[in-house]
């Protein structure tokens, strides 16, 4: 292996983020308004390029427990987990919740609800939401 | 009966005297505990951590579960509204002398991680006849 390549350290990388995620704790002009702030399940927004992509933490939720619906400029998460156990398992601890939510957060831009995907790894949630074309800035040439 | 609506979790970040060697914030996932009569049953929260990335640890009595959090996915995306940090998941337990410990097993499935602790069978008792 080239000792003089340069290489990304992974960790480095992680700590990056969990900085831009603690410092962007504000929402900005450019991105989203804060609807709801303290309901389940919490939900980050991020922008890559134009678009924006909604990652939602949702362990061990069953997709057919899950509703993802769009509109012009809102997106609504609800379901519900349910945790369940036979009945003869005995309770030693019990954090983890289960119930219902319905969850709408409304975005300050226009997207294209067609192009909208959604996917579900891993217990994360990702809605890809790209920028209605109507709402993307226009170049505007000069007679 | 309707279902009660799910309330928000904070996420709790790891207090321990022992500093993890690789860098990053850690939580403790949200755990339950459950017994049967042949096994314990720990179920803990983590999304983010798919199969690869999950390692438990046995030494002495003391089971170290770790898993760590891709950050691929968030190739080229900047924040714009966060209502939660990522970070990886740690958690330490004490296990009980009565836990066969080969029979340890772990998986991972949609951000759940389940770790199997099954009992040691104790000898059959034997049933006595009643002349």
């Amino acid at each position: 292996m080239n000792r003089h390549a340069r290489t990304t350290d992974p960790f480095q990388t992680l700590a990056r983020l969990q900085g831009a995620l603690a410092s962007a704790s504000r929402p900005r002009e450019d991105g989203v308004e804060r609807t709801s702030t303290r309901s389940f399940p919490p939900v980050n927004i991020f922008r890559r390029g134009d678009d924006f992509v909604a990652v939602v933490e949702l362990p061990g939720i069953d997709r057919s427990d899950l509703d993802i619906e769009v509109l012009d400029n809102r997106i609504r998460i609800a379901g519900r987990r349910a945790i369940t156990y036979d009945e003869n398992y005995s309770v030693h601890r019990r954090e983890r919740l289960s119930g219902q939510f319905d969850r709408t957060i409304d975005l300050s831009v226009q997207i294209d609800t067609e192009k909208v995907r959604a996917e579900f790894r891993d217990g994360l949630l990702a809605i890809h939401l790209p920028r209605a074309d109507s709402d993307k800035p226009r170049s505007v040439p000069i007679d | 009966m309707t279902e009660r609506e799910l309330e928000l979790q904070e996420k709790q970040e790891l207090q321990t005297s022992e500093e993890p060697t690789r860098g990053g914030i850690y939580y403790q996932p949200y755990t339950d505990i459950h017994e049967a009569d042949d096994r314990i049953l720990v179920s803990m929260d983590m999304p983010g951590v798919g199969k690869g990335d999950v390692e438990v640890e046995l030494v002495k009595d003391v089971l170290t579960v770790v898993g760590r959090v891709g950050h691929d996915r968030y190739e080229g995306m900047r924040p714009v509204h966060t209502e939660y940090n990522v970070g990886n998941y740690m958690r330490r337990f004490t296990v009980s002398k009565a836990i066969d410990r080969d029979g340890i097993s772990a998986s991972v499935e949609d951000g759940v991680l389940t770790v199997q602790l099954p009992k040691i069978k104790e000898t059959a008792a034997r049933k006595i006849e009643i002349g």
